[in-house]
């Protein structure tokens, strides 16, 4: 098989053939990084590529084979990893100048557990800088093109993860969504992404942004593939206090058994108006006819506060990220800067913090030590705590009546690296339809449902599930992409340009 | 040293009453960190006990100690407090290089008990009560080194070398209410409370809570009001308070101070302010300003603290006596008076007398010994009583030997110097040394009629019916056997033989 | 709601520890006042009697025995250390007290 077939294959292809023994994981990995050899110097998805870990990984995988051993259902697959989660001996930089160089001394449990699934993990992944931002372009080491369009953004904060999608660098990948971080660059490389309940993946050695907000998920090509993915990273992890200690749904089942048919979908009056790009609409609107004609019941429902998602949003992620990245002082680990044996801890740390901070962070640490500060807590982080309250019963309510909630992924295609960049309010537009998700800690989807008429760009599809009940996700998803891909005569990705 | 002006402690109490608010910081004993697996134990090797939580590592996450959270409640309910149905660890944002996260994971709004209080017995037996505020978790820093400074001390310090094994240790923070009504015994207040608090954690098990070691340490907070006034003075916080002596110092140092200042028409500022061992004096730190702002939020990464109603009245009903009335149930039972049972108290001997005495010693001997010759040892080695190279099992058998007569008190002093000394238990040291008293009668007798026949003048006085001077004869005997007989035998025998019998 | 001054941007960077420059002053201060100005629309429900979500699930009591597990080795706590002597973390001189 060639490379150019091997990269074409989805994950649960690759496990297959490996394991029947048509392909073995070295040729896997092999075909892979010779593609971001060719590629990324373009697309920019890789912040650091571990050639020698992941055909050592590969090379483990082979001769687990030989030697007749199980091997599990990603055995051999090559992942992109979102250079977020802490790798140990593998350097970490959460995209930030301050953490240059830094190779943890210990591995997240979301990378043993890919470890432990016999994933080749090719390498980490660029990202907006602490995972704030929705284009890559706030990354310390310079933006990632979108496949589609290497002019345009590959969405945020999980651009690289994204782009080694689209790419075909990678046939999976993993992201991180605090506001919309897998599923908007999903969106916009008309790949699939999936942030699962929160407290669902373990967040222990996950770079915090903001802790109540910030979930890992699994990317990929297709809905099966995040499936696999899911189960994979899913689980309690007792060093994650905040992690679900349930059993993972059934969701690989549920991707092999897409239907809607019965099902009562819901359209939130909220999700649509201005700011909407026509394209986006329209697509949108066909999705919602494409589920009536599977089968599926539609309801309208109002959710008037999650006009105020993004304000809630933009007081609690801030807030928590001030506190979560004041470790970052020059002491322990990352950069230092100024000491040259005159200055103070004090004054080190203020200068290593400046210089090692990209821009969106310190606006962010500014606005969230603001909504903190005393006098100011109760009218704006105390408030913002209401408004995720009121999102949430807005949410308990709409699933009483329906099984799942649908949306544009994201009010545009991808736009333009740099039409945004010191607009940050414009930016922040781009997760208007993703963050209630986060606000009320339940589960989405975002998949690939057709190009804008005018640009030609890929659209998302959002999904929305109760919390714990990530399996309709994939049950959903899987009957739509099946209908999408009957329609187009091919998935979507197959109209993206070569590189 | 800048000198300060104080205003004599008598003159001040004429003028103010003192207002004190005590918080005291208790390092528990848990085996762990109170958010992280690393082992408490110390001494350990610099940077030994960090892992990626207590080192605040990216990607690091806490999950709190089961034991942490049931010593909080246990210390909460012995200060009759209530616990809290429901409650949150808060983060407190301030930035210093000890602290590896930038800020330290507690209790805000919601402590875990709160509304208590604790009645403290001054030395004359009066009963004073210390309300309680409350008391909440939270975790101890690293500790830093300065080097490059004269005295190892900040100033001047040109680095610091930061080690983390302490950082994320469990601490609970008990806070007193303002202490009212004291008045002139304001100080004592504070030791007694301070004292009392010390019991009932080592009572409770939770923490060995030595203050030289640092697992206990006590903030004084002190300000004066005019007599026959309500409105409460500016405060000063004096920080690491760490010996009950110097508790009851500062604070008699702070009335001086603040009355001092106060009476020359000039205003307490309100600052932390540090306390010097050596002169008992407290000089400026820092000045609290408004710009310190702790923007405390709900920690994110932990979940809510919910002590069920069933598990609190489980660990309310496993509460041991508390020490007050365990204190005055043995001094009934010992005998003793209030003045010698703090003296007692004083020397740390309580447990010891009452391990001695469950090891089979009647209590006066068993008190004897520890506040005896043990006292006298502890002392001059510059050790406390607990760590001296003896059991109560062991002071329990010297006991029983003197007893049985196997040895008199000046043999028994040796086996102790013997057992003290790592010569094994009482009765190797008896055997190696030889220690043990001459009661073959025989051997005696000969000892007696050698002491009678060489002090033939004495021996006459005695039967003249100078019975008095008797001890002289006695004493050659001991002389001759070494110190080995049992005196008041000897005794015995010298009257026997002289036929005259006592009174 | 009150607006974001410049002066109050150089106070909020020296709580949290930014040397922000001159520039960088009234850059930040015109864009956080259009970022609060549009966030403050959260206060609407401010007066609202509904309890603050402070976390997405409604976990209580979750904590861990108190067993030791394997602390990093020395060599690896200090891996990352910009500077170190005698096994410690070497920072700089630490001005203030304690
Ligand atoms: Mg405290
Ligand atoms: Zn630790």
């Amino acid at each position: 098989m060639t490379d150019s077939t091997i990269i074409k294959l989805t994950a649960a292809e690759i496990a297959g053939k490996i394991a029947s023994g048509e392909l073995t994981a070295v040729e896997v990995t092999e075909a892979h990084l010779a593609r971001i050899d060719a590629v990324d110097e373009k697309v920019h998805a890789f912040l650091h590529v571990d050639r020698e870990g992941a055909l050592a990984q590969a090379r483990a995988v082979d001769e687990k084979r030989a030697k007749g051993e199980k091997l599990g259902p990603l055995a051999g697959v090559p992942l992109a990893l979102k250079d977020i989660f802490t790798t140990l001996g593998v350097p970490t930089t959460v995209g930030s100048k301050i953490l240059e160089g830094w190779i943890p001394p210990y591995d997240a449990t979301l990378v043993k557990r890919l470890k432990a699934a016999d994933v080749v993990i090719l390498g980490k992944t660029n990202m907006d800088e602490f995972a704030m931002g929705s284009s890559t372009e706030n990354s310390a080491y310079g933006p990632t093109g979108n496949p589609w369009d290497l002019t345009r953004i590959p969405g945020g904060s999980g651009g690289g993860s994204s782009a080694a999608l689209a790419s075909y660098e990678a046939p999976l990948a993993i992201g991180t969504d605090t506001g919309g971080s897998i599923r908007q660059p999903a969106a916009v490389t008309g790949t699939v992404g999936v942030k699962p309940t929160y407290g669902a993946v373990s967040r222990y050695g996950m770079v915090a942004f903001s802790s109540s907000l910030d979930q890992g998920g699994p990317c990929a090509r297709t809905v099966l593939d995040a499936a696999l993915l899911h189960e994979a990273i899913a689980g309690h992890d007792p060093l994650d206090s905040t992690s679900i200690d349930a059993p993972v749904p059934p969701v690989v089942e549920a991707a092999r058994n897409g239907s809607v048919a019965g099902m009562r979908v819901g359209v939130v009056k909220q999700f649509r108006g201005e700011g909407y790009q026509a394209g986006v609409v329209q697509r949108f609107d066909e999705s919602v006819e494409l589920l009536k004609s599977l089968g599926a019941e539609i309801v309208e429902l109002d959710c008037p506060t999650f006009d105020l998602a993004l304000s809630a949003y933009y007081l609690i992620a801030p807030s928590e990220c001030s506190s979560n990245l004041a470790r970052f002082d020059a002491m322990r680990y990352g950069l230092r800067v100024g000491d040259d044996g005159t200055k103070s801890a004090e004054e080190v740390t203020a200068l290593t913090r400046e210089a090692g901070f990209g821009d969106e962070v310190k606006r962010r640490i500014i606005l969230g030590t603001y909504a903190l500060s005393s006098g100011y807590y109760d009218a704006y982080y105390g408030s913002a705590q209401k408004v995720r309250t009121l999102i949430t019963r807005e949410f308990e309510q709409a699933f009483e009546q329906v099984d799942v909630i649908v949306s544009p992924t994201t009010p545009t295609t991808a736009f333009p690296i740099g039409e945004r960049a010191d607009d940050p309010m414009a930016m922040y537009l781009a997760d208007l339809c993703t963050i209630p998700t986060n606000l009320a800690g339940n589960a989405a989807m975002s998949l690939p449902c057709g190009l804008a008429p005018e640009d030609g760009l890929p659209v998302g599809l959002q999904i929305i599930a109760p919390a714990m009940k990530d399996d309709r996700l994939y049950k959903v998803g899987a009957a739509v992409e099946a209908a999408f891909v009957e329609k187009w005569g091919h998935p979507l990705l197959e109209e993206a340009p070569s590189l | 040293m800048t000198v300060t002006e104080l205003l004599s402690y008598d003159a001040a109490l004429a003028a103010y009453d003192p207002v004190m608010g005590l918080e005291v910081h208790v390092e528990l004993g848990t085996k762990t960190k109170m958010f992280c697996g690393c082992s408490t134990e110390l001494g350990a090797d610099a940077n030994s006990q960090t892992c990626p939580t207590c080192l605040g590592l990216p990607g690091s996450l806490p999950v709190v100690n089961a034991i942490g959270v049931e010593s909080a409640v246990k210390i909460g309910l012995a200060l009759n407090c209530e616990i809290a149905e429901w409650c949150r660890f808060a983060r407190k944002n301030y930035f210093y290089p000890d602290m590896p996260k930038n800020f330290q994971t507690s209790q805000y709004d919601e402590p875990i008990a709160f509304n208590g209080y604790l009645d403290v017995q001054l030395e004359d037996g009066e009963i004073f009560r210390v309300e309680i505020e409350r008391a909440h978790m939270e975790e101890d820093t690293g500790k830093s080194t300065h080097i490059g400074g004269a005295t190892g001390r900040i100033h001047g310090a040109s680095h610091s070398l930061l080690d983390y094994n302490r950082a994320g240790i469990p601490l609970i923070e008990i806070v007193t209410k303002p202490i009212e009504g004291a008045g002139e015994r304001a100080p004592e207040v504070a030791k007694a409370y301070v004292a009392e608090l010390r019991e009932l954690i080592r009572a409770l098990g939770v923490s060995e809570a030595r203050m030289d070691k640092g697992q206990m340490r006590c903030d004084v907070n002190l300000s004066l009001r005019p007599h026959g006034t309500t409105v409460f003075g500016t405060r000063s916080e004096t920080k690491n308070v760490n010996s009950l002596r110097s508790v009851e110092r500062a604070a008699r140092f702070e009335i001086q101070r603040h009355a001092a200042v106060l009476q020359s028409g000039g205003t307490i500022v309100q600052e932390t302010r540090h306390f010097h061992e050596d002169d008992g004096s407290t000089t400026s730190g820092r000045i609290k300003d408004n710009a310190e702002d702790y923007r405390y939020f709900p920690e994110p990464d932990l979940v809510p603290v919910a002590p069920s109603r069933a598990w609190v009245e489980e660990l309310r009903a496993g509460l041991p006596e508390l020490p007050r009335v365990r204190r005055n149930r043995l001094r009934e039972e010992w005998g003793v008076s209030e003045h010698d049972m703090q003296s007692i108290l004083n020397a740390g001997a309580v447990d010891l007398i009452v391990a001695t005495t469950d090891a089979g010693a009647p209590a006066d001997q068993a008190r004897k010994w520890w506040m005896g010759e043990l006292a006298r040892s502890a002392n001059e080695a510059g050790v406390s009583l607990d760590e001296l190279a003896i059991t109560p099992a062991q002071v329990a058998r010297v006991s029983a030997l003197v007893a049985s007569g196997d040895l008199n008190d000046k043999l028994a002093r040796q086996v102790i110097e013997g057992v003290l000394a790592g010569e094994g238990d009482p009765d190797e040291v008896v055997e190696k040394r030889g220690l043990k008293v001459v009661s073959d009668e025989g051997a005696l007798g000969t000892a007696v009629d050698e002491a009678i026949a060489s002090n033939a003048a004495i021996a006459d006085k005695i039967r003249g019916g100078k019975v008095a001077a008797v001890g002289a004869l006695v004493g050659a005997v001991m002389k001759a056997t070494r110190g080995q007989a049992d005196a008041a035998r000897v005794k015995e025998l010298i009257l026997e033989r002289l036929g005259v019998s006592e009174g | 709601m009150p607006g974001i001054t410049r002066e109050e941007v150089a106070h909020l960077a020296r709580l949290a520890r930014l040397e922000l420059k001159s520039e960088e002053l009234d850059h930040f201060a015109g864009q956080l006042d259009d970022i609060i100005g549009a966030v403050a629309r959260v206060s609407e429900v401010a007066d609202q009697d509904v309890p603050p979500t402070s976390h997405p699930l409604p976990l209580t009591n979750v904590m861990r025995a108190d067993e030791v597990r394997p602390s990093l080795t020395p060599e690896q706590a200090l891996s990352g250390a910009p500077a170190q002597e005698q096994q410690r973390f070497k920072v700089p001189q630490i001005l203030g007290e304690d």
